[in-house]
């Protein structure tokens, strides 16, 4: 008989600690705390940063001014094991994008569909994230 | 050096653990190794920066990864979502 992916909230919690426990080993001790706290990583240069929601897209924007610019629609799907289900952990999933956007950001950016703002994400919303996420590093 | 897989439903899972150095446990982390790129997986070596910073490479062959590097991270392949 075929198998699939059946929820089980006690798995996919035990799964979502042991993700933030890599995303802490991996990117950071700050990064897990901005996970934590905002829901979300951030990646940012001089000109311009991204922010990293779980199984949503990526958002672009200005790091001068704040001016959102894109979503940028990007999947992790592992169908190896259907009953798990093909999505990573959310932690995963952002650590992901994070270490694909630290390594290579070509060739995730060039992977991605390229969106509005708006498609998946409301706008005033992110804008809410960035605002609370820039208060808070300062 | 420890080779981990981010998976559905569990987190990472440790795949393979062996020090590079050592031919036996190399053949084994190298075989691993592109088992994982051959099942469609993207590797990424964690590194922490000059000043602290956290950050990662991707390695598409084994011989690019560091003999230093803890661990290499296995993930899925992106796709446009």
């Amino acid at each position: 008989m075929r198998r699939r992916y059946v929820r089980n909230s006690a798995r996919e919690r035990r799964a979502e600690q042991r993700a933030r426990e890599l995303l802490c080993t991996t990117a950071g001790q700050e990064a897990l705390e901005t996970y934590e706290r905002f829901g979300l990583l951030s990646v940012e240069n001089d000109e311009y940063g991204y922010l990293i929601y779980p199984q949503r897209p990526l958002v672009a924007y200005d790091a001068v001014n704040g001016e959102l610019l894109s979503e940028y629609c990007v999947r992790f799907r592992d169908g190896s094991d259907p009953e798990a289900g093909e999505k990573l952990p959310d932690a995963d999933d952002v650590l992901a994008k994070w270490m694909a956007l630290r390594a290579d950001e070509r060739e995730l950016i060039g992977t991605a569909n390229v969106h509005p703002l708006g498609r998946q994400l409301d706008p005033a919303m992110v804008r809410r994230d960035l605002a609370a996420l820039r208060s808070w590093q300062r | 050096m420890k080779l981990l897989r981010m998976t559905p439903g569990k987190g990472d899972v440790l795949l393979a653990e062996g020090d590079p150095a050592v031919a036996e446990d190399e053949e084994r982390l190298v075989e691993e190794f592109r088992r994982q790129l051959d099942l469609g997986m993207w590797a990424a070596v964690p590194e922490e920066g000059p000043a602290g910073t956290r950050e990662a490479t991707m390695v598409r062959d084994f011989s690019e990864v560091p003999l230093d590097a803890e661990r290499v991270i296995f993930f899925p392949q992106a796709a446009g979502g």
